[in-house]
Parts: C-alpha cells; sequence; structure tokens
C-alpha cells in the first residue's frame, strides 16, 4: 500500500502557474542573495555566524534582555505590555484601541499578528483593519493567507491581482502591475489618512536602547506612524539583540538574504512617540511583547529556531518549498523555518503538523544561507527523533519501514554475512525489479557492480604479514 | 496583564535553568567588517552620491538643478520646511506652504525637509524626528527632497546609528519606495516617494 507525506500530496495538487511563480521567484532571490554577499564581503559566513552567536546569545539571557528593554521603554515613554498567548494579545489591542475610542486600524506586515489571527478578532468587535502592505493588501481582499514570509502572494499572478481589484471596485481590469500598485497607493492613501491607529510588529528590539526596528520598502510602515494617533507594535519576544550596533551587523544582513538588496529602503528606528516639536506621528506608543509558546520553544530541543530574523532566505533555496509553495506547510510559516517553528508553536496541535520535519531531504541548503545560521537539519532531525519517540502516526506517514535494516545495523554477525554475500548482488538482474522508481532509475543508469565485502579479510592478513 | 508578564519571566527563567552552560557574547567589534568592501579612492560625498543613483536616488548640487529636476517632473506645488524656505527663489516658479496643510497631502507635490545626515556605505539619507520640520512632508508627495550638508555625510551604517541619540523616531530612506510583490516585478512609488531627491549644499 502506497501512502504519502501530505507535503508530497500538495505538491503534487499543486496549481502549475503557483508552482512556476513559486519556483521562478525562489530562485531568482537565491542567485540574488549569493550575488550581492559575494561582491560586498570576503568572508560573508563569518557574519552570518557572528550574527548567529549574538542572536543565542540573547536568547539564553532572554530574561535579562527582555527586562532590560522594557525598562528603556518605559523610561523612553512607551506603554509596554505582555500578552502570553494569542488572547492575550488580541485582547490588549483591543482594549487599547476602545480606551482611546479608536474605530480604524492600518496595518503594516507583521508576521506575529497573522500568527495570533488578529484582523478577524479586531473585525467581530466592530473595528476596521487594513492591511497597507500590497502583498498582504492583495492577500486581505482575497480572504487568502501569506504564502512566504517576504513576499505574501508569491502564489499569485498579476491577473489574479487584476480580477481581485475589479471585485473590489478599486477600477476596470486591468493587470499592469504599475497600474495595480498606483491604484491600491491611492486607496490606501486615505486609509492611513483616517485611521485612528497604525499597528507595526518589529524586526529589532535593541535591549540597550529599547529602540523597536521595522523595515519595510513600500514605505507602509512610515505610513502607519505618520497620520495616526496612537501606534501598537506587537512583536515576539525573541527579537531582542543587545545593542543599537549589532544593528549595523543585523540591518546588512536581513536585507541581503531576504530580498538581495544592500539595505532595506526604510528601516525605522522608534523609541516613543513622536517628538515635542514635530506636527505628525502618534501621541501613545504600545509595546506589546507576545509569548505565544515561544517560551515552550525556549524549554525544547530547538531553541537555535527563536534566532530567525524572518528573511525567508531558507523557503527560496529550500527544494521542498519550490515545489509545495508556502501553504503546503499548513501554518503561518512555511519553508524550513516553518517545518521547524510551525509543530513547535502549535502547543496542543502539534501531532498534527508533526509531520512537517519529515518535508526535508536535508540537503542542508537552509543552513548554508541562514542570515543567523541556525542548523535547521540538525532541528529537524530532533523533531522527527521526538515524533517517533511520542508515537504520532502521522510523522510516519510515507516512511518506509526501516526496522529490518536497523536490526542488520545493530547486528555485527548479521552485518559482517550479508556484507560477504554482497557479491549475490551482481547476479540479480535489478532492471527487473517491478518498483516504478527502481525502474526509473534503471532506465537512466546502471547500477555499478558490488565490489566491498573484502575489507575485514584484507586488514586481517595484512596484520599478519 | 502584569500577569502575564510574571508568567512570561517565570517560564523564561525555568525554560533557560537547566541550561549547563550560556553562549557567550561574540566580540567582534573591533574585528568583523560589516560594511561592505567600499572604494576607498574617492571622497565620502562623492560616494554617497554614487551609491545613492544606485539605489534609484535623485542627487542635486545646487538648488538651479532641483528647480529644473522639479520642473521637468511637472512639480509646481509642494511644501517646504519653513527654515529652507529661503533656498527656492521667489521667481522660481515653483509654488509652496511652509505650514503643513492636511488637506492638502494630496496636492503636494513635492516636500522638502532637511536631512540628518547621509550614509556613503548604502546612499542611504538620514531623518530624524527631531529636525524634519513634518512626518508627512517626507512621505506622503511624489517627490521628497532631502537637504543636506555635504559634511554630515558619515561612511557607515554603524556611524549613523551611533549618532541616534535619543531622538524618538528616525528613519533610513534608501531611494524610492518600492515593491515586488506582484510577480517579482519592481515599481517604484508605492506608498512613499516615487522619486527620492538628495539636495547636497
Amino acid at each position: 500500500m502506497k501512502s504519502y507525506q501530505p507535503i508530497d500530496i500538495a505538491a503534487r495538487d499543486l496549481n502549475p502557474d503557483i508552482h512556476k511563480a513559486t519556483f521562478e521567484s525562489s530562485k531568482v532571490k537565491t542567485a540574488k542573495r549569493r550575488a550581492i554577499l559575494e561582491a560586498d564581503y570576503d568572508d560573508a559566513d563569518k557574519l552570518r555566524e557572528t550574527a548567529g552567536l549574538i542572536k543565542q546569545h540573547t536568547i539564553e539571557h532572554l530574561d535579562k534582555y527582555l527586562a532590560q528593554a522594557e525598562e528603556r521603554m518605559r523610561e523612553n515613554g512607551v506603554q509596554v505590555h505582555f500578552a502570553v498567548d494569542a488572547d492575550a494579545a488580541n485582547a490588549a489591542v483591543l482594549k487599547i484601541m476602545q480606551d482611546n475610542g479608536a474605530k480604524s486600524m492600518v496595518k503594516s506586515k507583521s508576521m506575529a499578528t497573522e500568527e495570533i489571527f488578529l484582523n478577524p478578532y479586531l473585525e467581530k468587535n466592530g473595528m476596521e483593519v487594513v492591511e497597507t502592505d500590497l502583498g498582504e493588501f492583495i492577500v486581505q481582499i482575497d480572504d487568502d493567507h501569506p504564502s512566504h514570509i517576504v513576499t505574501p502572494i508569491i502564489h499569485k499572478n498579476r491577473r489574479d491581482v487584476a480580477k481581485s481589484f475589479e471585485r473590489e471596485g478599486l477600477g476596470e481590469y486591468n493587470d499592469d502591475p504599475e497600474t495595480i500598485t498606483r491604484r491600491a497607493r491611492k486607496h490606501l492613501r486615505q486609509k492611513y489618512l483616517d485611521a485612528d491607529v497604525g499597528l507595526t510588529g518589529g524586526n529589532f528590539v535593541s535591549a540597550e536602547s529599547g529602540r523597536v526596528v521595522v523595515c519595510t520598502n513600500e514605505g507602509n510602515a512610515r505610513f502607519s506612524i505618520s497620520a495616526n494617533r496612537i501606534h501598537i507594535a506587537v512583536i515576539g519576544i525573541e527579537k531582542l539583540i543587545p545593542t543599537d550596533r549589532d544593528l549595523s551587523l543585523f540591518l546588512n544582513l536581513l536585507s541581503r538574504s531576504s530580498t538581495g538588496q544592500q539595505l532595506t529602503v526604510y528601516n525605522q528606528f522608534i523609541s516613543g512617540p513622536r517628538s515635542a516639536n514635530q506636527p505628525h506621528g502618534p501621541e501613545q506608543m504600545h509595546v506589546i511583547f507576545l509569548d505565544n509558546g515561544r517560551t515552550e520553544v525556549l524549554a525544547s530541543e530547538c531553541t537555535e529556531i527563536l534566532r530567525c530574523i524572518r528573511c525567508g532566505a531558507c523557503l527560496n533555496v529550500c527544494p521542498v518549498f519550490r515545489q509545495a509553495g508556502g501553504h503546503a506547510y499548513r501554518a503561518v510559516y512555511p519553508g524550513p523555518v516553518g517545518a521547524v517553528l510551525s509543530p513547535l508553536l502549535a502547543g496542543n496541535r502539534y501531532p498534527e503538523l508533526a509531520d512537517l520535519p519529515k518535508a526535508s531531504s536535508l540537503c542542508g541548503a537552509c543552513n548554508e544561507v541562514c542570515p543567523v545560521n541556525i542548523p535547521i537539519p540538525e532541528l529537524l532531525l530532533r523533531l522527527r527523533d521526538r515524533a517517533k519517540r511520542e508515537g504520532i502516526k502521522k510523522a510516519t506517514k510515507g516512511t518506509p519501514a526501516l526496522g529490518l535494516w536497523a536490526t542488520l545495523c545493530s547486528t555485527p554477525a548479521m552485518w559482517k554475512t550479508a556484507l560477504s554475500m554482497g557479491h549475490t548482488m551482481n547476479y540479480i538482474p535489478t532492471e527487473m525489479i517491478p518498483h516504478p522508481s527502481a525502474k526509473a532509475w534503471q532506465h537512466a543508469r546502471k547500477l555499478p557492480k558490488f565490489q566491498g565485502g573484502e575489507f575485514r579479510k584484507w586488514f586481517k592478513n595484512r596484520k599478519q604479514s | 496583564m502584569s500577569n502575564d508578564r510574571d508568567t512570561i519571566f517565570a517560564s523564561i527563567k525555568s525554560a533557560l535553568e537547566p541550561l549547563p552552560e550560556r553562549t557567550e557574547c561574540p566580540d567582534w567589534a573591533d574585528i568583523l567588517p560589516v560594511s561592505k568592501k567600499m572604494d576607498t579612492s574617492v571622497s565620502t560625498k562623492e560616494l554617497f552620491v554614487r551609491q545613492h543613483v544606485a539605489a534609484s536616488g535623485r542627487a542635486c548640487s545646487s538648488v538651479d538643478e532641483l528647480i529644473q529636476l522639479l520642473k521637468d517632473e511637472d512639480c509646481s506645488f509642494g511644501y517646504c520646511d519653513p527654515e529652507l524656505a529661503n533656498l527656492i527663489p521667489e521667481d522660481a516658479g515653483i509654488q509652496f506652504d511652509t505650514d503643513y496643510d492636511m488637506a492638502k497631502v494630496d496636492e503636494y507635490k513635492f516636500g522638502i525637509t532637511k536631512a540628518s545626515t547621509a550614509i556613503a556605505e548604502s546612499g542611504t539619507i538620514v531623518l530624524k524626528d527631531g529636525e524634519t520640520s513634518a512626518r508627512l512632508a517626507a512621505l506622503a508627495p511624489w517627490i521628497h527632497i532631502a537637504v543636506l550638508s555635504e559634511v554630515d555625510i558619515v561612511s557607515t551604517h554603524l556611524e549613523a546609528i551611533q549618532q541616534m541619540a535619543d531622538d524618538p523616531y528616525i528613519v533610513f530612506s534608501t531611494g524610492p519606495s518600492k515593491t515586488a510583490d506582484i510577480e517579482g516585478i519592481l515599481i517604484e512609488g508605492v506608498h512613499g516617494p516615487g522619486i527620492q531627491v538628495a539636495l547636497l549644499l
């Protein structure tokens, strides 16, 4: 009986247009990343390794750095909140809005708020919420989900977008990307001006100064804190780095790893409400530090995944992501990082996602491109081991039974006999094996003759002479 | 809320307690070159201009050049920081407000504000809240003109970061606003300026 891993089924059933778009775009970004790092640095790996150590150090001293950031923020006039889970975070955002008589929010791109399903929660409670990143805006009007951390509509083409804009009354059908962008500019401009609250995520938080750093190319995160009265930033507790100086390293790595740019167009360093002489910008700044499973990850066997700075490089380079697309990962975080993070963040839904760590050939490409050097293949193995130990059925789907092999490997006598019998392999007509993959393989290649099994004999004789 | 704080800190402590040892912070400050390799044969100013233009920004070295640019782009009305109002001669045919009027957000075709510094490494303009006369003027118009003195240009991101002091809102702005969300095709001028100008005086 043939059984497939869920990710295989998703890849098999993926719409060819989406497959092509995902594959091409990932390939281009991987090439750009590599080109710019090679052009700009003699030893880019040294930067990645250092950044990895800084983040690992930070998360292993998270109590200290989180307390320090909180203290600086309060000194800077920021109102700091903590939320253990999605419900607490959503309630905190709603309460800030209600306390201030706010009715509408413009939102800049934030994976943390995808994670807690903030939009439907606020809408249910009578608030207007508008996504302002172009990709996220399209995801919102289509009632869809992002399929990539950085480029959320990697799975849509211009015709899809044009149809959505037409449906939403944003003009007649026109699939020219520039026209679409201008229409979004006009539509969202008014939303910015009318909104009471602007919500952002945070790419980094400096514990030293309490600065929140937000990086965007479009300028939507700037607009989200320019015309409105209140700024709310929802930030995972793992986003800390020790000092401002560290930012010079991280900003250079983030943009190159993510989109192959030397620097994101806009890097905002926000440490509080607007300055005294400034006519525009929020009078209040709130930071909501989100746990939502992160402290459990910290206590798990996969602490290193908390280094992640959400650049998306591991998605772009991953042969499985390229074939299956982001939605195949059935969670907010797709790709290799998602295969580790999603099951860990899933709480009691863990068994549903326990198959994800198997969605990898362990080729190691994700580790090689990671700007914080996360040993993702190693973490995937640890999670596979955990699923096995916990006997989670879903995680063994599509896996060949290796019981016989394990016995063979762990019984020296059997192993020895098997090796000395290896020559019999040469007499098996392998091209006749009625297995589709074996047949396909044999069609193009010839199995080399077995020539081993002589080492022990040779070694024994060598000692005697 | 305060309960959530205590819970989170307690969870962190109990997660970290079993660690046999903790990773030390690497001391990279003086040994790791985090800025990209740069051409050292040219001045900081020239390097900035080169990088700024490479990032699709425009550079003007005189007011006349700027006025020409505004005329070429068909921009005759905008906003200007009151302290910079003397820059544009009255007979230049360029009109502007010095008091930002929210009702005219879409009428302002350009915004002229001060930049605090600029960074040669990436051609970046640095805007500080305390020195920007109006946040929206640097963001909403199609053309943003950042006025800076060439003595203010620093070489690296790190130098600019070290000069942030206690300003509550600083923007590193590198070229025009852009997106590649639709089929990876680059479009300039999404929500912010479609043209970013550095006026070096």
